[in-house]
């Protein structure tokens, strides 16, 4: 799980252009969005295409999106859950 | 008495202010370019890396037109108005568009690219950044047309506009320049040697006037 | 005074005002599912069918030489040109063209066609090589807010002086390049859309050219009587692909449309793409403009979102609406589904009335609206 939330840092940095955010800056369980790393519509949008790209997850409903990407450890749970992380 | 008050010009990894250059790189990627830019001018806005190429530049260029004037201020948000021009609407996040969409294999389109296949997001970049809610408009044009501006920007000068952000922002290929000039009604300013008079020689004047360095 | 003249509507649903506007009131829609060659599922759009192009496009010479918005723009503009009568080598004559995305197929087909093309500067000087006009046409790019926005620009250099008459064209096609920007962005139904209805889950796209001649010249005036009074822009300032939440541009845009004397509009002309966020922010900004009471329509459920078509296309039928004192219904709308206090045409009727609102939003923060009226 831990290695996964490392590589999910370095995803995220690279597809919204986190540029002046490091990893070891990422809480795992703080909000991704509202306060935390505060993106936005476009940002969650993004998220979607990460997890097609990156592990093959298709996600029909974009509403589904709200608990999926709570926090970078619900991402990497949802992940796990799929079979894919 | 409408008067051109500052101008910016970025052109061949320069930027020049009101004719005079204050920042030039070695940087052989535009991206790089626009870093160094970005850092020269101290700006802390996070959202500047989310942009394609020709909103950081639209939105650099405009900040260092911006610098020291007080332009923001001396009018009302809602009558300061943005209008610009290029000629290649926004061709290169285009092609980069395109490219993610030209495998079947490999078929990613991404939003946050999408959405800068419009040239007016420079627009919208620079009123988000400075809360400017005035006229938008954003002309396509083969060269920098100084007559279409000055002419767009007096007739809007002739209803509620007060102030206006105008010029030019491109970037094709390796090519970039930006030249952002702000116009605003003087009448009621204290009278400033440097105020020049709004109308097309003078911009053509100033879009010429930098001596850049090669 | 600028007059709202000659005009002309390439859509689905014909390749004349006349003919689109008796067919919206027969509640016919361009809208379909179809198959298109580079998707694996169908899409809901609304497209031109390829062998009416091929009738109309015969009269052009070389038509192969031309892209097919070229081939439509053509079309229209000689259309505006043949009724009005104007010369378009006059001096006074300008072109102004609307567009999003011009050609951009040419990024993506294998055309013999000059990619140079793509270039909008290269596509407006093509269109005035064609009619030899004594001007660059004008290219507005402004997301969807281009066409209504190019109709107000038209005002400002006529009553600026340089011009007498200027035609307003706007033209945008269906392309997998937009086509799959939208999906990115998870704005498209799947079904035909729903403008302002609590079921609408986004746009259809859709492709037309449609040209509308502005003018100071009375004589010109015969088809609508009609002249634009007042038209405003303004940006929300608040993110680069959602609306402000309570319509703030729009807002600021109407209520300077309306700061004229006796401004008593007759109707809305509504941008209503269907989308969640869109129609929700107008029907705020209608609110808050003290609008409640005036009737409004989308007519995207006729047409999609045809991009910079769309201010200039939408105008026109409004035009049309003003003329047969006759509102259209907001096709696709059922049961309300957006919080401002707003009056939906929920079927065509007569009402007697002499101005009109069109407003349109986009990308980019950006908002317009412009009054028409009758003289």
């Amino acid at each position: 799980m831990d290695a996964l939330i490392e590589k999910l840092k370095g995803q995220i940095i690279e597809q919204l252009n986190l540029v002046e955010l490091k990893p070891e800056e990422i809480n795992p369980d703080s909000p991704l969005f509202g306060e935390g790393l505060g993106l936005d519509s476009i940002d969650a949008l993004e998220l979607i295409v990460l997890l097609e790209k990156h592990y093959g997850i298709k996600i029909e409903d974009p509403k589904d999106g709200k608990t999926i990407f709570q926090s970078l450890r619900t991402m990497a749970e949802y992940i796990k859950s799929q079979g894919k992380g | 008495m409408n008067s051109i008050t500052s101008y910016a010009h970025i052109k061949h990894n320069q930027v020049s202010v009101n004719g005079t250059i204050v920042f030039q790189s070695g940087a052989t990627a535009l991206t790089d370019f626009l870093m160094e830019v970005y850092k020269a001018i101290g700006l802390n806005y996070p959202k500047f890396h989310k942009m394609d190429a020709q909103c950081k530049l639209g939105v650099l260029c405009t900040e260092y037109a911006l610098q020291q004037t007080g332009f923001l201020e001396s009018h009302s948000l809602q009558q300061t108005a943005i209008v610009l021009s290029n000629a290649a609407s926004s061709l290169e996040t285009d092609r980069q568009h395109q490219q993610s969409i030209a495998d079947k294999s490999n078929y990613f389109p991404s939003p946050a690219v999408f959405v800068y296949t419009l040239p007016n997001i420079i627009i919208g970049e620079i009123a988000i950044k400075h809360k400017i809610t005035g006229e938008n408009a954003f002309f396509v044009s083969e060269k920098p047309d100084a007559a279409l501006l000055v002419n767009y920007t007096n007739a809007l000068f002739a209803e509620q506009t007060q102030a206006a952000i105008s010029g030019w922002v491109e970037v094709d290929g390796d090519a970039f320049e930006a030249f952002i000039f702000l116009a605003e009604n003087t009448e009621n300013i204290n009278k400033n040697t440097n105020f020049k008079p709004l109308n097309q020689i003078t911009v053509i004047e100033l879009y010429n006037q930098t001596k850049w360095m090669h | 005074m600028v007059f709202a003249s000659y005009s002309n509507i390439i859509s689905p649903l014909g390749f004349s005002t006349r003919e689109n506007y008796a067919a919206v009131c027969d509640s016919k829609t361009g809208v379909k599912k179809i198959q298109l060659p580079f998707a694996t599922d169908p899409f809901c759009v609304a497209k031109i069918e390829e062998a009416l192009i091929q009738q109309y496009v015969e009269s052009i010479g070389n038509f192969q030489e031309h892209t097919k918005l070229e081939q439509l723009s053509i079309l229209s503009i000689k259309n505006v040109l043949e009724q009005s009568g104007i010369d378009p080598k006059d001096k006074r004559t300008l072109l102004i063209y609307s567009t999003t995305k011009g050609n951009i197929d040419l990024l993506e087909n294998n055309s013999a066609i000059d990619k140079q093309r793509v270039y909008l500067p290269a596509f407006a000087q093509h269109l005035q090589a064609y009619f030899t006009m004594a001007h660059a046409p004008l290219v507005l790019s402004n997301a969807c807010i281009s066409g209504i926005l190019a109709i107000i620009v038209a005002k400002r250099f006529i009553e600026q002086g340089a011009y007498d008459n200027i035609i307003v064209c706007g033209g945008d096609i269906l392309s997998e390049f937009t086509i799959s920007g939208f999906k990115s962005f998870n704005a498209m139904s799947n079904e035909p859309s729903k403008p302002f209805d609590a079921k609408r889950t986004g746009i259809n796209l859709g492709e037309a050219v449609a040209t509308i001649l502005m003018t100071n010249k009375k004589e010109l005036a015969q088809p609508y009587h009609t002249q634009i009074i007042s038209g405003a822009s303004a940006n929300d300032a608040n993110h680069i692909s959602g609306p402000s939440r309570t319509g703030d541009g729009l807002y600021q845009c109407l209520q300077q449309i309306l700061s004229v004397p006796k401004a008593e509009p007759g109707f809305i002309s509504a941008h209503g793409t269907a989308t969640p966020f869109n129609d929700e922010m107008e029907s705020i900004a209608f609110e808050r403009a003290g609008l409640s009471s005036v009737p409004v329509n989308s007519l995207k459920g006729y047409y999609g979102h045809t991009l910079g078509a769309a201010g200039v296309l939408e105008t026109i039928l409004s035009l049309e609406s003003l003329k047969h004192q006759k509102l259209i219904r907001s096709e696709g709308y059922d049961t309300k589904g957006v919080s401002g206090n707003i009056s939906m045409i929920e079927a065509h009727v007569s009402k007697s009335f002499s101005s009109f609102i069109k407003t349109a939003s986009g990308f980019g923060g950006c908002n317009a609206a412009a009054l028409f009226s009758k003289v």
